[in-house]
């Protein structure tokens, strides 16, 4: 997706998108985060990590990158019919993908540049699995639980235990996430990725893809400008003055 | 149209600014339905909560069970999707809470999803035409939902302004007995308070506030520096505690500290509804931001389009000679 730190995001002129060329694309942060969280995991407990994203064949780098960083399996879950697909949609495509393997534990970033932070929920609600969102923080207890921290209103946490299998949507600053460098990259650069599609995967396609959709993006728009700043004009040294006259005015200077 | 619920978060016997919120979202939605609001919990502080609601909700459902006490969005779940009717409208905060809450249950109660909205344009009886952002607020969008299922709409804390209505004069039903077991898949143990650091922002009349746009951990210092010339606080917003460059405790917003200095200067923030939640008071707010488009410009007093690692020098070598303080570190 579009990295939003690095891009200044335009509407196209027609408001069906946003510009997309020449945009700078990364993984998804909080999905950075989540994907580190899964190794450090199984590095204190064992197990192996797969990573799965469903998309179009573009997403095979950020599977590698993946793949990079330690995960041992990566898929890339892409078929036609899932164009068009809402949130709702894509949590359908990976329950169908859970189903095929054995997970005691299924991650997911706390949300994309979308804003949505939908995926997770949805999904643990599809499975029947318990859910937790927001989470900055995981300890394995024995006995198939895990005691997680989450995030809440002014910077406090709560703590729960939750049964595993269990779906988790991981929140941004939970761990470091490992640097990848040109040799990591270089490595998986060659390893197959497997595809899988409605049909392997046995989706029913009633769910997912743009009829089934009961959302849709309508248009792209400028938010409208509410009161606006004012912006201080001239060169660097007379914005320096101006702004300092007014933090004297405001009380700015202590 | 659909009945329209409204789920009500509290704590300590008090409603949340946001059942204000949810209600003038509701009556944007259709003015003509009367909205019910839904509080879980046990106890007098439930009592309380629900007899405060009866001067704005004309209804008010109560469901009480002890396991509700403390907040857990897995049984207040099931809860609702027990009680709620097939094809109705709910609207919660797009809030810690609501994310964690309300996905699950569209998915349960088979209705459409919109998540943080931030205005409603209109509904006829299978459509609705929702306002939202993307990209960190840099672009609107508006999404289509099918209402013909019902749909769960988490509202944006403070993007609907509470509407001044009549005595409502509200009736409070008891709806616990609809409810049926509430699963165990999830269990709370505590909840832990934001801890104060070496600085306690909630408390500074100035504050230099750092974002992304600051780039490294090393270009902080050029903020401290203007701090220390000002006397103000550095704060940070959410990326800087993310990279570990801050402590959690200099952190404004939502998941953050909420502020209320005199003097806020936003270097390198591009101003997310969850950062520009945390900054009360209405303070005198300086954007500094190379992007002309981010957001913070649109709610900054002042904005100076620039790089702040070159512009937050300069200002603070020139506050050092109006204030006539000596060079860096040696301020009486």
């Amino acid at each position: 997706m579009p990295d939003t730190s690095e891009n200044e995001i335009q509407v196209s002129p027609d408001g069906t998108d946003i510009e997309r060329d020449d945009l700078v694309y990364s993984v998804n942060e909080p999905d950075n985060y989540a994907v580190e969280e899964a190794l450090q995991i199984v590095s204190r407990t064992g197990g192996e990590v797969t990573v799965a994203t469903v998309g179009g064949e573009d997403d095979e780098e950020v599977l590698r990158r993946e793949m990079a960083m330690g995960a041992s399996r990566a898929v890339l879950i892409t078929d036609p019919a899932f164009c068009g697909s809402d949130g709702r949609g894509i949590a359908a495509i990976l329950k169908a993908f859970v189903a095929t393997g054995r997970y005691d534990l299924i991650l997911t970033g706390v949300q994309a540049d979308d804003g949505c932070a939908q995926v997770g929920g949805m999904l643990a609600a599809m499975l029947d699995y318990p859910f937790a969102s927001l989470v900055t923080s995981v300890e394995v207890l024995e006995g198939r639980k895990l005691k997680i921290a989450r995030e809440i209103e002014g910077g406090g946490k709560e703590i729960n235990t939750i049964d595993l299998p269990c779906v988790l949507s991981i929140q941004t600053g939970i761990n470091e996430p490992r640097y990848v460098g040109m040799r990591g990259i270089r490595q998986a650069a060659s390893v197959p990725i497997p595809r899988a599609d409605a049909s392997t995967l046995a989706v029913d396609v009633s769910l997912a893809g743009k009829a089934a959709a009961k959302t849709r993006r309508l248009d792209y728009f400028v938010p409208p400008a509410g009161k606006g700043a004012e912006i201080l004009e001239g060169n660097r040294e007379e914005k320096v003055e101006k702004l300092l006259d007014l933090l004297k005015a405001k009380g700015g200077l202590n | 149209m659909a009945r329209i619920f409204a789920f009500i978060v509290h704590r300590n016997g008090i409603a949340d600014d946001s059942a204000a919120e949810l209600l003038a979202a509701a009556r944007k939605l259709n003015p003509a339905q009367r909205c019910t609001a839904i509080v879980t919990g046990c106890g007098s502080g439930l009592d309380r909560v629900c007899d405060s609601l009866r001067a704005t909700y004309p209804e008010i459902w109560r469901i009480a069970r002890e396991p509700l006490e403390h907040p857990n969005a897995e049984l207040v779940r099931k809860a609702l999707v027990d009680v709620i009717p097939e094809g109705s409208l709910v609207l919660a905060p797009h809030s810690h809470f609501g994310m964690d809450l309300s996905p699950g249950l569209a998915v349960k109660l088979n209705a459409a999803y919109v998540p943080d909205v931030v205005d409603i344009e209109g509904a006829d009886g299978m459509w609705l035409n929702a306002v939202r952002q993307e990209f960190g607020g840099q672009v609107s969008v508006h999404v289509r939902c099918d209402l013909s299922t019902g749909a769960v709409l988490n509202i944006r804390p403070g993007a609907f302004r509470p509407s001044e209505g009549g005595a409502a004069d509200g009736q409070v039903l008891d709806k616990s007995a609809e409810v049926g077991t509430l699963p165990d898949g999830r269990r709370y143990v505590e909840t832990i308070a934001a801890e104060i650091g070496d600085v306690d922002i909630t408390k500074e009349p100035v504050l230099v506030s750092v974002g992304r746009g600051i780039g490294e951990q090393g270009n902080l210092a050029v903020a401290e520096d203007l701090a220390e010339a000002m006397g103000a606080a550095v704060s940070c917003s959410r990326p800087v505690v993310d990279a570990k460059w801050l402590d959690k405790s200099r952190q404004v917003g939502s998941s953050g500290h909420s502020v209320r200095p005199r003097v806020y200067l936003a270097c390198g923030i591009s101003g997310s509804f969850q950062h520009l939640a945390g900054i009360q008071g209405n303070p005198f707010l300086v954007a500094v931001n190379k992007n002309p488009k981010a957001p913070i410009f649109r709610v900054a007093d002042v904005g100076i389009i620039d790089d702040l690692l070159e512009f937050l020098p300069q200002l603070a070598n020139r506050v050092r000679q109006e204030t006539c303080a000596p060079g860096r570190g040696k301020r009486p």
